[in-house]
């Protein structure tokens, strides 16, 4: 909207670039967190007794933890795990999402009831605790976690995509491809992808920040990923022993970034949505 | 009389949706614990194997019915339900419900402050980045309140803490009670002292969708005919706000912060163990890591009551604040609307005829 109010050339680029190229950017900084921690992943446990609990300097930005290990590569070794979690509970959360918007939309009826229904009970509980009986079903342990995760962020894209399918599914060109005798499989596919396509993929990355959080959340409670794996969760837990101590670093710079790459893949979920849906994005 | 019926027939309704999620979430809760691959016996001898031998194994396995399929162990559990008797919680030695109760009491405290800071921190931001929209005030707001929706709350917690307890000192490091202190002795500043920080860490993280819900609410009221119309009469952007967007604006907030209930008790279990806080939050982690499972049964039922009451008091107070919600209940309550509404009869300087409110009622 304020564009065009702006006098031409003060800017390099029109908006919808700007948008683009600050997606790119951010898709950039993401990948090149994977592949940091990645490459972190040995100096995240090499221990060195003779460099315990240091503050930031420039051999170790971050510092380093009671084992004399490097907190940078922990941070990274950490994030690049959080983004692997979140990237399969995501995943696996939109492709049930998904499945269960789609059924609902083409079947309707009682199976349309089932699903709000499911999507009611999911949502009965507060969100931690559901995961905390999960994870704790599950037997604990890294896998219960992602499993948890993944199983537990549908319900509320699942309302949004089972409202737009509804929305397609009583359209004049629905009724009338009906009329002319195609099936329901045929109506979904050719009428319903399309449409749910768009808001399919900016749900999932917009699931992402959740599952990231809900991940540290479990592992800093003590019910998450094992405790020798460095997950962002676990070195702000082990951090809080050493808060009393005066080792803010162990704390803040850890949660810091994982604000940021939080806050990253959420701009590239919403402004994703203002390319997709521009309507969406006028306020 | 048609009123009366009319709530006692809304009420039973309610509890009759309550008491069959209640059913769904004890059901499939059950399920999960009773496929859990964490052995109970186990659980509660801890981790000394050698402690127990296989006899008394046996023997504390049929005391507590483990060897019934679990159909039966089912059955029994939901008989004990009904009557109230959730069972006995491992970790802390007592009945289930006691631990709740108790536990819930020294929570509630927390939450409610949180809750209502949050709320009031977040509507008055969200009016003010509503009614500079654009400006540099909207954008840091908005800046702000997405930062936020991205921070963990335990990160958040644990900064507060470095800040306020550890090297300024202001605030106690732990605990909802001074230590070493007995029970009697406490006083309520004492209380206060201790829940401040933990309040202001859930609060600072539920901000956030209040501040972005409000704004658009306000954003949406200010672009509305009624506004331009006052506009048009003479009427500051001061004025413009106090009657005739607040009230608009209220409305989706309420129901918002009603409807983070289940959000504010997740806070809560993460904020509790940042600040070893006492309350229903630490007994959820300590159930999970104890392998509690009845404390962790009673208290996913007590969390689906919690989470449901919210959400029905959200519904009850955005109908009162936004007749158009749901048009029967308006309709029974149009009389005393057209009587109180605060905003434009009271304080107009032409106060409204009372046929307006059918009228726009109406027009929708």
């Amino acid at each position: 909207m304020t564009a065009v109010l702006e006098r031409p050339g003060r800017r390099f680029a029109d908006r919808r670039s700007r948008t683009l190229a600050y997606v790119g950017l951010s898709v950039l900084v993401v990948l090149g967190v994977v592949v940091a921690g990645g490459l972190a992943a040995d100096a995240a446990q090499t221990t060195s007794l003779t460099d315990r609990n240091l503050g930031p300097s420039a051999a170790h930005w971050f510092g380093t933890d009671r084992l004399g290990r490097d907190m940078l590569a922990r941070t990274l070794a950490g994030l690049r795990l959080s983004l692997v979690v979140g990237v399969a509970a995501a995943v696996v959360s939109a492709a049930i999402a998904l499945t269960l918007a789609c059924l609902a939309a083409v079947f309707g009826g009682v199976v349309d009831r089932a699903v709000g229904w499911l999507v009611d009970l999911f949502l009965a509980l507060p969100h931690l605790v559901l995961l905390i009986l999960l994870a704790f079903a599950l037997g604990g342990g890294t896998g219960a976690v992602v499993a948890a995760v993944a199983l537990t962020h549908w319900p509320t894209l699942t309302r949004v995509l089972r409202g737009r399918a509804r929305e397609v599914m009583s359209s004049d060109y629905v009724a009338i491809s009906r009329q002319q005798g195609h099936g329901r499989g045929w109506i979904a596919r050719r009428h319903l992808t399309g449409h749910l396509t768009g808001h399919f993929l900016v749900g999932t990355v917009l699931l992402f920040p959740h599952a990231i959080l809900h991940e540290a959340a479990l592992s800093f409670l003590g019910l998450g990923v094992d405790p020798g794996e460095p997950s962002i969760g676990i070195l702000l837990a082990e951090s809080m022993r050493y808060l009393t101590a005066g080792a803010w670093w162990l704390a803040v710079l850890p949660g810091l970034c994982l604000l940021v790459v939080v806050k990253l893949v959420d701009t590239i979920g919403s402004n994703s949505r203002a390319l997709l849906d521009p309507r969406s994005h006028h306020l | 009389m048609d009123l009366l019926t009319r709530a006692v027939r809304g009420l039973a309704g309610r509890l009759v949706r309550l008491v069959l999620l209640l059913a769904a979430v004890a059901t499939a809760s059950f399920a999960l614990m009773v496929h859990s691959p964490v052995d109970p016996v186990d659980a509660y001898v801890g981790g000394d194997i050698a402690a127990i031998g296989p006899e008394q194994r046996a023997q504390i396995a049929e005391r507590w019915g483990l060897d019934d399929p679990p159909l039966e162990r089912f059955a029994t559990w939901l008989g004990n339900v009904a009557q109230g008797d959730l069972g006995r919680s491992l970790s802390f030695n007592q009945p289930v419900t006691e631990v709740v109760g108790e536990r819930f009491l020294t929570s509630l405290a927390l939450m409610a402050t949180a809750w209502v800071l949050s709320g009031v921190f977040g509507f008055s931001l969200g009016v003010l980045a509503g009614m500079r929209q654009g400006r540099a005030t909207d954008r840091a707001v908005t800046w702000w309140a997405y930062t936020l929706a991205s921070a963990p709350t335990f990160w958040v917690g644990l900064l507060l803490l470095y800040v306020f307890s550890v090297s300024l000192g202001w605030t106690p490091v732990c605990c909802a009670v001074p230590v070493g202190v007995l029970a009697d002795d406490v006083t309520l500043l004492d209380r206060l002292h201790h829940l401040l920080l933990p309040a202001l860490t859930l609060s600072v993280v539920g901000v956030a969708p209040v501040v972005l819900h409000t704004r658009h609410a306000v954003i949406e009221a200010m672009a509305s005919d009624h506004v331009t119309f006052a506009r048009a009469q003479g009427e500051s952007t001061r004025g413009v706000v106090v009657h005739h967007v607040l009230r608009n604006a209220a409305a989706p907030a309420v129901l918002l912060q009603f409807a983070s209930l289940g959000e504010l008790f997740g806070g809560s279990v993460l904020a509790e163990q940042v600040f070893s806080y006492p309350g229903l939050g630490a007994a959820t982690t300590t159930a999970a890591l104890g392998q509690d499972v009845p404390l962790l049964l009673g208290i996913a039922l007590f969390t689906t009551v919690f989470v449901f009451v919210g959400n029905q008091l959200g519904d009850l107070v955005h109908a009162r604040l936004d007749p158009r919600v749901s048009r029967d209940l308006a309709r029974a309550r149009r009389p005393r609307w057209g009587r109180g509404e605060p905003g434009e009869p009271l304080l107009d300087p032409d106060p409204l005829p009372p046929p307006v409110v059918p009228e726009r009622a109406g027009a929708r």
